[in-house]
């Protein structure tokens, strides 16, 4: 039996062993944790959805489904349009500065890519509930004040018709403005932003 | 304070390391036969991480089970890989399991003081089959049903309670939902726990009393000065660093089948399992996954009903007795004498052809020939008190080789 | 002794093929499997929508995962291989029911995701060769393959009539060669189609196959040697 232990060489091994068997473990580990992610069911049924708009009347709102989550398309009038700015006072975040809610291409005054079509995901954006449309101005119960938009009845939050959260009441932002774009005139696709979009 | 200090302040957990691992002793002699425990631990592991990601997207219902499994293999990612793990880790259970208790067959592994490493043993194998026969019922293909259908009817053999308990057992007066999503609930977490509980206590009796090695000496007998035995050495690093050689190797022949041939000409994943199950057509020749087909040979060998379920029963329960139907005093082949060699031959011949006779029809040669063998394997328990007492046995020696 | 041995080598010999074929004595013709032959699996997928999916649903391969696996673009696929769906993300599935279909058929035609694994691929193309007139039959025809088979022989245009003689021989009413090889070659591409939808992770389970085994012995080459250095203590 030898009675020199070469202990460099054995330090190398053991070191050398590890790092290639430290290597197949984590090469082992990725696709289990993989397999967590979204499947291609998941995926598909996740695929962006696509609306005809052109029967849509003005002042007409359709909720379509995507993603599980409602969603709603209004096609708003011009007077609308107009009496957005007046309300920059009541809102919590009326220039859209929170980045989170909506994208790049509608943080602009209308929350949109075309003034007279809004696309918004209709879920409350305090604790989740699905807001009523309130497109009539000044109703009993929401005061002289109402310029039209969305009432939240679980809490009392309100929001405008670019979906700009009020202030005072308890939901903390504007409702979420999904990814979206328009192929011609007469189709929305939601859940894709416009080609070319980085 | 060390952090290992305030551990074991509270926790056993250098005692255990010690004696369990750095200061357990083995022989040192421990040759090919000896790879196959650690192997069948890794596998377990495999089998119950791999399960573990299958039951997260397997649905068990009779109307969704078919879809699920093709989901798995086509819409989940890496699905494809979890699925072929799992079903060839069940057959690679099966070859590792068989050798490893061959070992204990030519060693004499299940010999005193060891008789109870050896029940533990015997019970995890039948828990093993258990567990693989639930989980085969689950893709709910053709063979899935039929297969079940055939062996849950063997109960309704046994006289008067016969029927009762079959219907027990399915739920159902035929395999139906019911006894899907309870297999479901026995494969994944009854028997798992079952299995670990006693590869636990196979393991604690083993360190209890010591390994056995090719030789069959007891390294106990003869210890050095510091009370080690002199033909031992410690279990880490030295087994730890061979069975990860071992571990390796088997990897790579594992990786070749499942990259290359998962359903290994239909004996892994059989071909009428890929069409869903049917209650109204049984399927021309219903084969039991080739681990049990021994088993299968010897029951359709005995034309009672009743009596070919009592027999492939017996064939199991005889293993349990191995330790005292052998009365010698040898453990080890290599110096046994030859009427035990004879007979271990001539066991494990019939138990390979048994294995093949269970997947052909059972008519004419065949069957004669499963009676015969069947006789042969019997008989390798029912003389061995006999031919073990009067065999030829060479001295044993003291130390070693 | 002898006889133990002789058995054991007509055992090994024997033990090739656990499976039976449901035909028994029809010999099965081998075919080119190529699952890398993308033209071939584009051909047969082409065959495949055209002339199988009105009754047979294909019902957990997904348009889309074809389109990848095939060298095809969703906007390809959507115009030339989708008759059923509209959405590339779908599944192939059809729009028969399974009780209209039992009523029409007497059987419901089976789903062929993944028949070929179920029957294989020899099977499934000498099965579509295998058609031949036979008047007694409502439909027309009968199959060598499969006897009185509910399916009718949709491809009869590509082949032609066939009829067997009193010896179980096929024989080609056209005499044509040329439409019998434009036929084999037609079917073998179905086949192959067949095959990838099977199991379409396979490409990509045998090309990762050899860089695990390249691991794997990488892995033994410093292993192995660990093992050397600290059992040079033993003895």
């Amino acid at each position: 039996m030898t009675n020199t232990v070469d202990v460099d060489k054995r330090r190398f091994l053991t070191n050398a062993t590890t790092v290639v068997g430290g290597i197949g473990a984590i090469a082992v580990a990725i696709p289990f944790i993989s397999s967590l992610s979204p499947s291609a069911r998941a995926e598909a049924a996740g695929a962006p959805v696509t609306l005809d708009i052109s029967k849509l009347e003005v002042g007409q709102m359709i909720t379509i489904e995507w993603r599980g989550k409602p969603v709603w398309v209004l096609r708003r009038t011009d007077e609308t349009l107009s009496t957005l700015s007046t309300l920059v006072d009541r809102l919590r975040d009326p220039d859209s500065d929170n980045p989170d809610q909506q994208p790049d291409y509608c943080k602009n005054p209308g929350r949109s890519i075309r003034d007279d079509i809004l696309v918004l995901v209709g879920i409350c954006t305090h604790l989740g509930c699905s807001p009523t449309h309130r497109p009539e101005l000044a109703p009993d119960d929401l005061g002289e004040d109402w310029k039209g938009g969305f009432f939240c009845p679980c809490h009392g939050s309100k929001f405008d018709l670019a979906g700009r959260v009020y202030s005072g009441l308890p939901a903390p932002s504007n409702l979420v403005v999904p990814p979206h774009h328009f192929v011609g005139n007469s189709q929305l696709l939601i859940g894709a932003d416009p080609v070319g979009y980085a | 304070m060390r952090l290992l200090t305030w551990i074991d302040a509270r926790f056993p957990a250098s005692k255990l390391w010690n004696e369990h691992l750095a200061e357990y002793y083995a022989p040192k002699n421990f040759n090919f036969w000896y790879f196959f425990g650690s192997l069948a631990l890794l596998i377990l592991v495999l089998q119950i991480v791999t399960g573990i990601f299958l039951t997260m997207h397997y649905k068990p219902d009779t109307s969704l089970a078919f879809a699920s499994v093709e989901y798995i293999m086509r819409d989940v990612q890496w699905g494809w890989l979890i699925r072929y793990l799992h079903s060839t880790g069940a057959s690679a259970f099966f070859v590792v399991v068989y050798l490893h208790m061959f070992r204990g067959l030519i060693y004499g592994s299940y010999k005193q003081p060891r008789e109870l490493v050896w029940i533990f043993g015997m019970l995890i194998y039948v828990a093993l089959m258990a567990e693989a026969f639930m989980g085969y019922l689950l893709p709910w293909g053709q063979m899935s049903y039929w297969g079940a259908q055939v062996i849950i009817s063997l109960f309704g053999a046994i006289p008067y309670i016969g029927e009762g308990l079959a219907l027990w057992i399915r739920g159902d007066f035929v395999v139906a939902d019911a006894t899907l999503n309870r297999f479901f609930a026995f494969h994944v977490i009854a028997v798992p726990l079952v299995l670990l509980g006693l590869v636990v206590a196979h393991i604690i009796a083993l360190h209890e009393v010591g390994s056995n090695n090719p030789d069959g000496v007891e390294i106990k007998k003869l210890k050095d000065e510091n009370g080690i035995p002199v033909d031992g050495i410690a279990f880490h690093p030295y087994y730890s660093v061979k069975d990860l050689v071992g571990v390796i190797v088997f990897l790579f022949i594992f990786s070749i089948i499942l990259f290359y041939m998962p359903e290994m000409g239909g004996w892994f994943l059989e071909k009428d399992n890929f069409i869903p199950a049917d209650p109204l057509k049984t399927p021309e020749h219903i084969v039991p996954l080739w681990y049990f087909t021994p088993f299968y040979a010897i029951l359709r060998a005995v034309p009672d009903k009743l009596f070919g379920v009592l027999a492939m029963g017996g064939a199991i329960v005889v293993l349990f007795l191995l330790p005292w139907l052998d009365r010698s005093p040898v453990k080890s082949i290599r110096y046994r004498g030859p009427l035990f060699k004879i007979a271990l031959s001539l066991f494990t011949i019939s138990f390979i052809a048994l294995g093949y006779l269970g997947t052909q029809p059972a008519t004419g040669l065949y069957t004669l020939m499963a009676q015969i063998f069947s006789v042969i394997y019997f008989s390798f328990f029912l003389f061995m008190p006999l031919y073990t007492a009067i065999d030829k046995d060479k001295p044993v020696p003291h130390r070693v080789s | 002794m002898k006889l133990i041995v002789s058995f054991l080598v007509y055992l090994l010999v024997s033990i090739a093929t656990p499976g039976f074929a449901a035909s028994g004595k029809v010999h099965l013709d081998s075919v080119d499997i190529d699952l890398s032959d993308k033209a071939s699996l584009q051909r047969g997928a082409k065959i495949f929508m055209n002339y199988c999916l009105s009754c047979h649903s294909a019902a957990y391969m997904r348009y889309n995962r074809m389109g990848k696996d095939l060298g095809l673009s969703d906007a390809q696929v959507t115009e030339s291989l989708m008759f059923a769906s509209d959405k590339v993300g779908d599944t192939m599935t059809i729009a028969m029911r399974p009780k209209d279909a039992k009523k029409w058929f007497g059987v419901v035609p089976p789903d062929l995701s993944v028949i070929s694994r179920a029957r294989g691929t020899e099977w499934l193309y000498t099965y579509l060769r295998s058609y031949y007139l036979d008047i007694n039959k409502p439909l027309g025809t009968n199959n060598l393959v499969f006897k009185d088979v509910g399916m009718p022989h949709v491809m009869w245009q590509e082949q032609g009539y066939v009829r067997k003689d009193s010896d179980n021989k096929l024989h080609a009413l056209t005499g044509d060669q040329a439409t019998a090889f434009e036929y084999n070659m037609m079917v073998r591409d179905l086949v192959n189609f067949l095959a990838y939808i099977g199991e379409p992770s396979k490409i990509q389970r045998l090309a990762l196959g050899k860089w695990v085994l390249l691991y794997l012995a990488l892995f033994f080459f410093v292993a192995y040697p660990l093992k050397k250095i600290f059992w040079e203590d033993v003895h």
